[in-house]
């Protein structure tokens, strides 16, 4: 690997300082399973790599009935499935995070690094889009905040300007009669990249007969994960059946913009697409049944 | 590029040592400080071969810096035998023949301890689960697995 400098900030305001200074040149460094790789590849260039796991804000996770979940960016995946409150109220995400590489992995690995890494396929996405997060951003203007849907545009590439960095994710409280899912296709049992990625997430009515509304978003199928807000709004005020569930699948196979490579050919993936949506809806709606 | 002085608890002895930060710790253990039983195989986070406990954690040494260590505890595959015995997960595989070019041995058997730690009795299923990050071309895994599961049993009955 060439040479670059290293920092760890341990405020806000020094890291923000620190990547303003520096701009394209500096990289944030969270737990690396992404970033290291690829400055050893080449693939990403840094004269200087900033640590943010020393600034207490990115390690925040708590909870609370009003404000909901506070993720911080530099939690670990195993930090996360390991928390009682995420168990019992975000099942969707630990879908995710128990499925993101070995436990090597997991024990190093962070949610934010997965989300501003802008992997089309990244496994967390999906599930933070229909759970409804949001993005706490910090800059040299203080922070900002930008849904989860609209933070990747386009592969590698995230909505964030020079000097700032993802601070925190939040996630609103679970809604009475709701449920999240996520799965994806690969393979083999374990440590792959998604072929597809299918996350839903649903609100059932009083008796759970009928839909309240829904939320569907796409792994590996676009350039950038894929919300498919036509897909669950079409589930909204419907009995809960087969019928509205295939069609939703349907929505959501027309909107996948997959395209062939060494992981599946487009044909495959799209028709991935319809039978992953229907699981990841069945998923979510057994869970809500549940809750 | 100037080096960093890092100091770290390694094997459960205080260590300082200088690196400069593209170096990662997998670089460090083998380069600077010659603790040579942490293999590099892919470099890249896919096989295991590097495996560390840091802070009590199972990582991919490949995949953290070598200054990210400050302050950090790390236990490597040196740590496990003492002067006069094997740990019982090493006496295992050599038991079961557990490998064969061992490459991929001291990361298999960091990441079994790593395991052991955290739950003295896996169940066969649980092995393979964990161990799914760690690669080996040569023994085909059930060797692998049957070690651990023989070494859960011999720490337990005291062995
Ligand atoms: C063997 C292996 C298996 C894997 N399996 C999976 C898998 O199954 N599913 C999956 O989705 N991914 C997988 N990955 C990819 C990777 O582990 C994940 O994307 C991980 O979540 C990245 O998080 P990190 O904390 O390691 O990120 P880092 O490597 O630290 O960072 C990733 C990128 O985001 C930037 N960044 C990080 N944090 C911030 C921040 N707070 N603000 C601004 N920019 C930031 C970095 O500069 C870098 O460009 C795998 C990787 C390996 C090596
Ligand atoms: S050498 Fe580190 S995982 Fe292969
Ligand atoms: S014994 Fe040769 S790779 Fe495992």
């Amino acid at each position: 690997m060439y040479d670059f400098d290293y920092a760890s900030p341990r405020s806000v305001r020094e890291a923000v300082s620190l990547l303003e200074r520096r701009g394209d040149d500096a990289r944030v460094l969270s737990g690396g399973t992404d970033l290291i790789v690829q400055l050893r590849e080449g693939r990403r260039k840094a004269g200087l790599v900033v640590d943010i796991k020393e600034i207490p804000e990115v390690n925040d996770l708590s909870y609370g009935p009003r404000q909901g979940l506070r993720l911080g960016a530099a939690v670990p995946c195993y930090k996360i499935y390991g928390n009682e409150t995420v168990q019992k109220l975000y099942p969707g995400l630990i879908d995710a995070v128990s499925l993101v590489g070995g436990i090597q992995i997991q024990g190093r690995a962070t949610v934010g690094g997965n989300l501003c890494n802008a992997s089309p396929a990244a496994d967390t996405i999906p599930p933070l889009i229909v759970l409804g997060a949001a993005c706490v951003i910090a800059g040299p203007q203080g922070t900002r905040t930008v849904p989860v849907e609209d933070f990747c545009i386009a592969p590698g590439r995230t909505v964030l300007q020079r000097g700032e960095f993802l601070l925190s994710l939040r996630i609103p409280p679970p809604l009475k009669n709701s449920g999240a899912f996520y799965l994806r296709f690969i393979p083999r049992n374990e440590m792959d990249i998604a072929v597809v990625g299918a996350g839903a997430s649903v609100v059932l009515g009083k008796r759970r007969t009928v839909f309240v509304s829904a939320r569907v978003a796409l792994g590996a199928v676009a350039p950038t994960p894929l919300f498919v807000r036509e897909a669950g709004d079409a589930l909204a005020e419907k009995p809960v059946s087969d019928e509205s569930i295939q069609q939703a699948a349907e929505i959501a196979r027309a909107a996948a913009r997959p395209i062939s490579d060494m992981r599946g050919t487009a044909d495959h993936r799209r028709h991935l697409v319809g039978v992953l949506t229907r699981r990841a809806l069945e998923g979510a709606i057994r869970r809500a049944k549940e809750s | 590029m100037s080096r960093v002085h890092v100091q770290a608890r390694i094997n459960g002895e205080e260590t300082e040592f200088l690196c400069e930060p593209r170096q990662s710790l997998l670089e460090v253990l083998r380069d600077v400080l010659m603790l040579t039983g942490s293999k590099e195989g892919c470099n890249n986070g896919n096989c295991g071969a590097c495996n560390v406990i840091l802070d009590g954690r199972l990582v991919n040494s490949c995949l953290v810096l070598g200054v990210e260590a400050q302050g950090k505890d790390i236990q490597t595959i040196e740590g496990l035998a003492t002067p006069d015995r094997l740990h019982p997960l090493q006496q295992q595989f050599l038991e079961h023949a557990a490998l064969q070019c061992g490459i991929c041995t001291p990361g298999f058997i960091v990441a079994a301890k790593a395991l052991l730690d955290k739950n003295p009795h896996p169940t066969e299923p649980q092995v393979r689960h964990w161990l799914a990050g760690n690669l080996c071309r040569c023994t085909g895994y059930d060797k692998i697995v049957r070690a651990v599961l023989s070494a859960a049993d011999a720490v337990r009955d005291g062995r």
